[in-house]
């Protein structure tokens, strides 16, 4: 039964990565991923990590592609997939060597002598990969790996949100810096009345 | 099933991930197939953890979901910020790092 879940997902885990790289729409691709991300969480609860199976859904295809949603929403795709302007020659090489590669990592998997790896795994003790063990770790061995992740999180949303913010238009590109927006410089006032939405545009378009 | 199983089929996501960073030339395409590589390896760090028992690497492969999460942000807001100056998106054409 096991063996079943493992290549029904392991099937459609592939088919979405290949999806996402051979279709030409953008869109499309996001939509790939997702479905590649769900088989992926389905192999995931296989392997008995039901806490990373649950982020993995909740997170990546729910957050994470909601984003990227409104990315190529906002730009629109504009790339003829594989048939692009790119010569042939290059991209038969870049397939080359994605093959090369995947031949290399099933020789170094096939030829290791590491004995665990026929096997089915450990024993499956009850607390493994659930929530409350997951939690206790996080908050005892890897405190500070936990911490630096949220800092990091922090740096990434603020940097986010000065690389997309909006600038003047074209001709007098006023450059924003942290700086600005820490003492509240009124280049990063809008024309707007303070207090509304708009104010968070920024100054219009020329 | 078999560790080994779980670790070829992430090689082959791996492998998927790296045809499509070569391959594509849109940075939205890119950063997509960026995730396919960061996935293929949190599946190989979750079949280890199974392999052998012990919660670190599912925690590893928690940790690099975040570090994904943190890169498709600065990604999305650079190819916003891209766009918005009316350049191309396309990797071939974005060669110079002055704006």
């Amino acid at each position: 039964m096991a063996g079943v879940i493992f290549f029904i997902a392991a099937i459609g885990a592939v088919a979405g990565a290949v999806g996402t790289v051979v279709l030409r729409n953008p869109f499309h691709s996001v939509l790939s991923l997702v479905c590649h991300l769900i088989f992926l969480a389905m192999l995931f609860l296989l392997l008995r990590a039901e806490f990373v199976a649950a982020a993995q859904v909740i997170v990546y295809a729910g957050a994470v592609m909601v984003l990227y949603v409104f990315v190529v929403g906002y730009i629109g795709g504009m790339e003829p997939g594989l048939a692009g302007k790119t010569g042939p020659g290059i991209r038969a090489l870049s397939i080359v060597f994605a093959l090369a590669l995947f031949v290399e990592l099933a020789i170094a998997l096939i030829g290791s002598a590491v004995s665990a790896l026929d096997t089915e795994g450990a024993p499956y003790q009850r607390p493994f990969g659930e929530p409350s063990e997951v939690g206790k770790q996080f908050l005892t061995t890897y405190l500070i790996a936990f911490e630096v992740a949220s800092l990091l999180l922090l740096v990434a949303a603020v940097g986010a949100v000065i690389l997309a913010r909006r600038r003047a238009g074209l001709g007098e590109p006023r450059e924003l810096e942290v700086r600005d927006l820490l003492s509240g410089s009124h280049l990063t006032q809008g024309e707007a009345e303070e207090g509304t939405l708009l104010e968070a545009g920024g100054p219009p378009h020329v | 099933m078999n560790i080994t199983w779980y670790l070829v089929v992430s090689a082959l996501i791996f492998s998927t991930g790296v045809g499509g960073v070569l391959t594509r030339r849109n940075p939205l395409v890119i950063l997509l197939c960026l995730e396919l590589m960061l996935n293929g390896a949190n599946l190989s760090l979750v079949a280890f953890a199974r392999a052998h028992g012990n919660m670190d690497g599912q925690i590893f492969a928690l940790v690099v979901m975040v570090v994904a999460a943190c890169e498709v942000a600065v990604g999305l807001g650079l190819i916003v910020a891209i766009f918005r100056r009316r350049l191309p998106i396309d990797v071939d054409e974005l060669r110079e790092l002055q704006g």
